[in-house]
């Protein structure tokens, strides 16, 4: 008789009772992680408030310079990136939606759906994205190398506020930065969509802009505009965050890194839904 | 017979631990004007955590840290930073600001802290450099320096606001001898020249014996410490193993608080 056809002992209640133990015990660890990690990020999102409330009182010890290098490392850097990739985004979604509005004699409508898609979704969504990845995980680097170099508790202890001398320029620089690069994106993901538009399907350059203008609203801009600063706010606050939360060896500046971006990416999708279906609803 | 000075730092019933263990309970003791006061002790007792928490990075699990009248465990936030402006601290690798100069670390705190014209903060820090040795080294990026300068660099930095209080986590550690004794003479002329107290952890016997006016034993088996007095006096007629401490080697069975408490 083949062993493996024996039929299965019923587990002992003490088995079961040890399986409901440890499921209990992960389901409550896993809680108490949720909350302590809640709790962190509220508590951080708290003195970055007021620290911002220092700022506009005049009470900061937020240095000028500081702003503005980190403008100049968020900014201009990072314009070639977003560049290439709302321009290939813009590119893919007027070659998808041509393909499928042909189908119906639609697409001359290619345009409505690249400038609508584009300015209002895409191009902050892609922005954030890639924010995440080039400047969050930079700021979770050198936040993480401060602390384990004992920088940030160099600056605690001669009386300067690491909120306000350390994220409060990074954050405020990528919020300031952020509708520039969105607007920048949405220009490049259009001009992409014209090419492929013009080039491919054979609509007249002149239709595409006409139609183009008569999609676009201002509240598609102002939309546009507002979701790529409050995704590369989420950025600056995700990357700060674990950089200042960073243990002191060089696996906990890499981890802090790893999970600057991922939570970037996380907190961009989810304040897309939200905004998304919000704006929807209010008809905006 | 030389007066004993005013007490800067008070410490009463200090309790400290790391990752859940008790380093050192129940410390007491002061850290009077115009002296060196060296923190020594075996590995793992607890000498740096009682540094943090000197300075107020650490919070001590009971006790009090008292800076002239302000409790550093009860102070606001103001009251923190003010207390905190009074004294220098430099951490055991330097902790120099890798995105600044050499020249700009050492300004920062003028900056932030007095109304000094940045012609004036750029004179002084550069005087404070020179006076570690250190005056070319003002354009510097710290990552240009070697580990003893940039020990020095941030001695200058600690001393960019001329504190009453420097508190130097292993100053000499990892520098070769004549740049450590260059470090000794430094301290001592900003003891005797400015009457600055100074507080020292440290494993450099050769240091202690050269510039400590007291030394304060923290005993890693007993959690306890042995009270303050000259490096020589419990070298000679100290505990047991406090004497085989300074003389070079390592304690190891016997457990000098208790020897002192007896």
């Amino acid at each position: 008789m083949n062993p493996s056809a024996l039929p299965l002992d019923p587990p002992s209640p003490s088995a079961i009772g040890g399986v409901c133990t440890r499921v209990l015990r992960q389901t409550g660890e896993a809680v108490l992680r949720i909350t302590h990690l809640t709790a962190g990020t509220l508590n951080f999102l708290g003195q970055v408030l007021q620290s911002l409330g220092r700022l506009l009182r005049g009470q900061s010890q937020m240095r000028a310079k500081d702003l503005l290098m980190q403008l100049d490392e968020t900014g201009p850097r990072s314009v070639p990136i977003v560049a290439l990739v709302c321009g290939l985004v813009g590119l893919i979604l007027a070659y998808m939606g041509a393909a499928q509005l042909q189908r119906f004699g639609a697409q001359s409508f290619i345009a409505d759906l690249v400038s609508v898609g584009v300015v209002r979704e895409i191009a902050a969504l892609m922005t954030g994205v890639i924010l995440s990845g080039r400047v969050g995980a930079a700021f979770a680097a050198q936040l993480g190398a401060m602390q384990a170099n004992d920088e940030i508790d160099a600056l605690r202890v001669m009386g300067i506020d690491p909120i306000d001398h350390l994220v409060l320029p990074r954050v405020l620089a990528l919020t300031l930065i952020a509708p520039m690069l969105t607007a920048m994106g949405a220009l490049v993901g259009l001009a992409a969509g014209w090419l492929v538009a013009v080039s491919t399907f054979g609509i007249l350059s002149a239709d595409f802009i006409a139609r183009s203008a008569q999609a676009l609203t201002v509240n598609h801009l102002l939309v546009g505009l507002g979701k790529g600063t409050v995704y590369a706010m989420l950025v600056g606050l995700a990357g700060c965050r674990q950089g200042m939360a960073s243990g002191r060896s060089a696996q906990a500046v890499g981890q802090a890194t790893t999970q600057a971006v991922v939570r970037a990416i996380v907190w961009i999708v989810a304040a897309a839904s939200v905004l998304t279906v919000l704006l929807q609803r209010l008809d905006w | 017979m030389k007066a004993v000075a005013a007490a800067l730092v008070t410490v009463e019933g200090l309790s400290i631990s790391a990752g859940g263990h008790v380093l050192q309970h129940d410390l007491n003791f002061e850290v009077r004007a115009a002296e060196v006061l060296a923190i020594i002790g075996g590995s793992g007792c607890g000498k740096s955590t009682l540094l943090r928490s000197l300075v107020g990075l650490d919070a001590p699990t009971a006790g009090h840290v008292r800076y002239g009248g302000t409790d550093l465990q009860a102070a606001s936030p103001a009251e923190l930073a003010a207390v905190r402006r009074g004294f220098g601290v430099m951490f055991q690798a330097g902790a120099l600001w890798s995105s600044m100069t050499v020249g700009e670390n050492v300004m920062l705190p003028m900056e932030m802290f007095t109304k000094a014209s940045a012609e004036e903060r750029t004179q002084r820090a550069r005087k404070h450099l020179a006076d570690v040795g250190l005056a070319d080294a003002f354009d510097l990026d710290p990552s240009a320096l070697s580990g003893g300068m940039r020990k020095r660099a941030a001695i200058a930095r600690a001393l960019a606001l001329d504190p009453p209080l420097l508190f130097l986590d292993e100053p000499s550690a990892g520098l070769d001898p004549p740049t450590s004794a260059q470090l000794d003479t430094l301290l001592m002329s900003l003891r005797d020249g400015q009457g600055m107290a100074i507080v020292l952890v440290t494993h450099e016997l050769d240091s202690v014996f050269a510039i400590a006016d007291r030394v304060l034993f923290l005993d890693a088996q007993t959690h306890t410490m042995v009270p303050p007095a000259s490096p020589r006096w419990l070298r000679d007629h100290g505990p047991t193993a406090v004497q085989a401490f300074l003389r070079g080697r390592e304690a190891h069975s016997a457990s000098p608080a208790s020897e002192v408490a007896a």
